[in-house]
């Protein structure tokens, strides 16, 4: 792995200062923890003239509740998250996520923003610059080609972060700032399936806040399978939120990453509210998932692996969602 | 381009120019030639390189040296005083928790951390703060040993030694 290329360091004092930067440096990235920003620069896969660095920005750290609304600051760091007590009692999906990136020691320094903007993920990409040169590069980072699929004009590399379909299932929001003032997008608007541009951020905006409904009877789970279960990223990983009138569905919603190049939010699965969760009703799940995915061989494990391994954790994650609201009851 | 970096690294206070662009293991290996950060892989996977930042574990590989500005950074080299090793140090030569000692460095700091903030931790608790180290020798059990050993001792960090 090489050295940093050259770069100049700014600080910006405040979440304005770090948009002016922004504008005013178009060839510069954003830095908050860097976990996922510093290998890839060291491995040539971003450039950047100039980093903007958001450590003195204190007003992103800030974590509040209005009312049923709580707003995470894109700053909070992800074992804060993870050890929150209203995010921990109150949603569980998204302090279970942010326990399930990487180890313990990136989790105090990665941040909830980070997360949401990782960049997406490919065995063809995530390399040393040696070997992206002896496979002629790829379409991602300088070369033409889709080594995933070559025949593509687009990019195939996943989407990788866990925090995001956690926070698909509960229902967040995003705040961005740029330089006409803040602007709120839903979550799932905030993604978009091309592994090269997969976020709907503008070049001069930032991350500055999620905010998540905190909807009363409402349970919800992560859970995401990977080869090393210590630390690393999702082979796939499913977000479950589960609300349970007496012996029918009363509200089902499922996310997933790793599988396409943005997280998904599982769409028709309203069909399924009113309904008891039974077996029709868990392959009318399936059924929903596997239209929704479309994971791709970006890792060394296999594509058909992946693909009933999604639909399987989403049915263990419903199944105990679904007892536990009983014994709750 | 060069900035000074004013920052405590093991107690002592210390300005130097550093590139903007360092990273804090290349400015503590070498520009200050404390050698005893190691760097394992290529990139945050493998902890090898994990130094205490404020007292918190930070991978000095994907860490920049001006982010850690004004802040104290503990490294391998200032647990031992006056040339004793720590508890933790000991217990890991004790216990055999060392084999090829190259992620020692790393799972030291690690496992000093945690002891700070939870003096008497369960062996989960300890493998939970470890999750990060890897150990290509695989020794992990005379590793989780050596920390449990030296949570009975009682005695935590270098610092207090």
């Amino acid at each position: 792995m090489g050295t940093l290329s050259e770069f100049r360091l700014m600080r910006a004092a405040s979440a304005a200062d770090a948009v002016r930067l922004r504008a005013e440096f178009p060839a510069s990235r954003f830095i908050a923890g860097g976990t996922d920003l510093l290998p890839n620069m060291r491995r040539g896969l971003v450039g950047a003239e100039v980093l903007i660095d958001l450590g003195g920005v204190g007003e992103i750290r800030e974590m509040r509740r209005d009312g049923d609304t709580l707003r995470i600051g894109a700053g909070v760091t992800l074992a804060t998250l993870a050890a929150d007590p209203p995010v921990v009692a109150h949603l569980p999906a998204l302090a279970q996520a942010a326990l399930a990136v990487a180890g313990p020691t990136h989790r105090r320094a990665a941040t909830l923003g980070g997360n949401l903007c990782l960049d997406t993920r490919c065995q063809y990409y995530n390399q040393s610059e040696d070997w992206r040169r002896g496979n002629d590069f790829c379409m991602k980072r300088s070369g033409d080609v889709c080594r995933v699929a070559p025949k593509s004009s687009r990019c195939y590399a996943a989407f990788s972060g866990d925090v995001a379909p956690a926070l698909l299932a509960l229902g967040a929001e995003v705040e961005l700032l740029g330089p006409q003032g803040l602007r709120r997008l839903p979550l799932a608007d905030f993604y978009v399936d091309d592994g090269m541009n997969w976020l709907a951020l503008g070049p001069d905006e930032l991350l500055v806040a999620v905010t998540v409904p905190l909807v009363s009877g409402r349970a919800s789970a992560y859970e995401k399978i990977r080869v090393r279960g210590a630390i690393d990223f999702p082979l796939a990983g499913v977000a479950v939120a589960l609300r349970r009138d007496g012996e029918l569905i009363g509200e089902l919603r499922v996310a997933c990453t790793g599988v396409s190049s943005r997280p998904e939010f599982i769409a028709g699965l309203d069909e399924l509210v009113g309904k008891p969760l039974d077996d029709a009703a868990l392959a009318t799940m399936e059924r929903h998932l596997k239209r929704g995915i479309q994971p791709m061989e970006t890792t060394l494990v296999s594509v058909p692996y992946r693909r009933r391994a999604t639909p399987a954790l989403a049915k263990r994650l419903v199944r105990r969602l679904w007892d536990e609201a009983r014994q709750g009851a | 381009m060069k900035e000074l970096l004013t920052l405590t690294v093991n107690g002592r206070l210390r300005e130097d120019a550093v590139a903007g662009n360092a990273l804090l293991i290349d400015y503590l290996r070498d520009t200050l030639g404390l050698t005893g950060t190691k760097q394992g892989c290529d990139g945050g996977e493998c902890g090898a390189c994990t130094v205490l930042v404020d007292g918190e574990p930070r991978l000095a590989c994907s860490t920049l040296a001006h982010g850690v500005a004004g802040r104290h950074i503990e490294t391998i080299e200032g647990l031992s005083t006056a040339g004793n090793l720590s508890r933790l140090q000991r217990a890991f030569h004790e216990h055999l928790g060392a084999q090829c000692g190259f992620c020692t460095p790393g799972m030291i700091m690690a496992a000093d951390a945690l002891l700070r903030r939870n003096p008497q931790p369960s062996r989960d608790e300890i493998r939970a703060a470890l999750a990060g180290n890897l150990c290509r020798c695989t020794g992990y059990v005379k590793i989780l040993d050596s920390v449990e050993a030296a949570a009975r001792c009682g005695d935590v960090a270098g610092v207090a030694a």
